[in-house]
């Protein structure tokens, strides 16, 4: 029998407002659900059950006035559990981003994200583990304990937004906001087998959102299915005022069931040689390969592009990302928030609460962004960082002249080991070389279960696309969705409980 | 060229955090490593191409400067580790 918990969001949503059961029945099966598997997943820094079932019961307030046929119209996530990435503010719960730095942090505001879910009538039950500052692969960077994927325990749920992936997959939650800053909700989508969108940049507010490299952070979705995860984008994604990079564009609601079996026909997918290297595990290519000649069966023509500065995205990102961090992070201080380790003068104060209290990573990045941004290295770092940056983007406005959208490897291996990479922090970065150029171009990302690898753990595959074309990509694999089940696969842990 | 100790700790003042010495010695090796990888940017020609610093395309984005409600006094406060009636407390910054 498939319980509450097993339902998508799609599949929740119309069950609540036929009445089959209440928001708080939902939510409850969550909570226990939680209270079986968490103790092994470890998802979630700060779960908030008291105000998810307040929530809950005015959302169910709302169902009873407008089968009464008093209510307004009801909004699109009424009642919906969700969870939260711990690097997105709701006012009054602690927020942590995974730092000790932060500590005790209890935001005074909403971050826009947030308070637009909350207008769609969601509920909230908690804050997701993230790696510090969402400087991370693997979820181990977290100051809170590292998350494990749901697919196998000692594996890693990827990263950053690793807890709200694995609490997807777990279905501890329909869905749940993440961040992507150079893959951190596309690769743990893929490492734990969900459907996980990085916007176009500036399509969702950043308002709220704790900084890491503003001109690369991204708010999205991950879910179960892509359908589930263009019913949150729509909600979160507009204009805001409260973030001077918020794009001023309206956003069409994405149709995910009407004329899906056309949207193969004539599709021009473009096939980057340059992301299908040698070091690659096998079964990601062939994954990715069965996808591609799938689309090609439904009419999808496949055209080979070459996207040339690819391999430079690395260096290009670790040098940005890093500089941006050593800017965002010098608010870290232990004067206006945190806790504050003593000393007799200020400066002491700083060097001491930022030396104990940021983690390894963190602590890396800012000296490696300190060093491109200093005197003497600016322009041959930082400088050429920002020059090469143009060529990646320009690399994808030339392919997009060519083709709608671009099929990729999200990572080149499945899940690893959790420990695999911690000692080689370039190791750990070398995950990100697939999904790093989307966010230096600002271009949407879409990943999405493709098949599985040997050891059952689940293969990803991600589709790129031009600026604000969403709603393209969502179509596109809400289609896949409709004529596979890779999506629906429940990791066999979670079974048997 | 690999950094040095001395590179790290001017590099560690400049960004205000206290390492401990298994931490510079640790940081010396990785960064060298790192940066000794990100050469390779070096080798692409960028002599006629502009730095990217945001793909947002610069737009005016100012709006009327009318006052608006903010947050209260009482909610900035709430998370200062030190605070003495209306101001956050901190140690002397000079002798």
């Amino acid at each position: 029998m498939r319980s509450l918990t097993d339902l998508t969001l799609t599949e929740a949503n119309g069950a609540l407002r036929a009445g089959q059961f209440s928001s708080r029945e939902l939510t409850q099966a969550c909570l226990d659900r939680i209270e079986l598997l968490e103790p092994s997943l470890h998802s979630f820094i700060t779960l908030t059950p008291e105000l998810a079932l307040v929530q809950a019961d005015q959302a169910d307030q709302r169902f009873v006035k407008a089968r009464k046929g008093a209510g307004d119209m009801l909004p699109p996530l009424l009642g919906i559990p969700l969870g939260i990435k711990d690097v997105l503010c709701v006012r009054g719960v602690r927020c942590t981003s995974g730092s000790l730095i932060l500590g005790n942090f209890q935001p005074p505001y909403h971050a826009t994200s947030v308070e637009r879910l909350l207008q769609a009538g969601a509920v909230i039950l908690g804050k997701t583990n993230t790696d510090e500052f969402a400087m991370g692969s693997s979820t181990e960077n977290s100051a809170y304990g590292v998350t494990h994927n749901p697919w196998n325990l000692d594996r890693v749920p990827g990263g950053s937004s690793g807890g709200s992936a694995a609490a997807v997959a777990a279905r501890l939650l329909p869905a749940a906001l993440g961040t992507d800053t150079g893959g951190s909700i596309r690769q743990p989508a893929s490492f734990c087998g969900i459907t996980g969108l990085k916007p176009t940049y500036g399509r969702v507010s950043r308002y709220g959102l704790v900084a890491y490299g503003s001109s690369l952070d991204v708010v999205g979705a991950l879910a179960r299915q892509a359908a589930d995860v263009a019913v949150l984008f729509s909600v979160i994604a507009g204009h805001d005022g409260r973030d001077a990079t918020s794009a001023d564009r309206p956003v069409s609601p994405v149709d995910c069931e009407t004329g899906l079996d056309r949207v193969f026909r004539d599709l021009r997918v473009g096939i980057p040689d340059e992301y299908f290297i040698s070091g690659i595990q096998p079964e990601v290519e062939s994954a990715l390969r069965n996808f591609l000649s799938l689309l090609e069966a439904n009419g999808a023509q496949l055209i080979p592009v070459s996207l040339p500065h690819t391999e430079y995205a690395l260096p290009v990102y670790y040098l940005l990302a890093p500089a941006e961090a050593s800017a965002n992070l010098a608010r870290y201080d232990g004067i206006r928030y945190g806790p504050r380790l003593p000393a007799d003068k200020m400066w002491d104060v700083f060097r001491r609460t930022r030396g104990e209290l940021f983690g390894p990573e963190v602590k890396r990045r800012i000296m490696l962004g300190t060093y491109a941004l200093s005197a003497g290295y600016y322009d041959a770092y930082y400088g050429k960082a920002q020059r090469v940056r143009t060529l990646i983007e320009q690399d994808f406005s030339r392919a997009f002249e060519q083709v709608d959208v671009i099929a990729a490897p999200v990572a080149p291996t499945t899940a690893f080991r959790i420990g695999e990479h911690t000692d080689d922090p370039l190791a750990m970065y070398l995950q990100d070389i697939f999904t790093l150029p989307a966010n230096l171009a600002g271009i949407p990302g879409l990943a999405y279960p493709v098949g599985f690898d040997q050891q059952d753990l689940p293969v990803g595959a991600q589709l790129m696309g031009p600026r604000f074309c969403e709603d393209m990509l969502l179509r596109i694999v809400c289609a896949y969705q409709a004529i596979t089940d890779w999506h629906l696969r429940k990791p066999a842990f979670t079974n048997s409980r | 060229m690999p950094l040095t100790i001395e590179d790290v700790e001017y590099f560690a003042e400049l960004a205000r955090l206290d390492l401990k010495s298994a931490e510079k010695e640790q940081f010396r090796r990785q960064l060298s490593a790192i940066l000794e990888h990100f050469r390779q940017l070096q080798e692409v020609n960028t002599d006629e191409v502009e730095p990217t610093s945001s793909v947002i395309s610069p737009e005016s984005i100012l709006r009327e400067d009318e006052p608006r409600p903010g947050l209260s006094l009482e909610e900035l406060l709430r998370n200062a580790p030190h605070k003495d009636q209306d101001q956050f407390r901190l140690p002397p910054v000079f002798e």
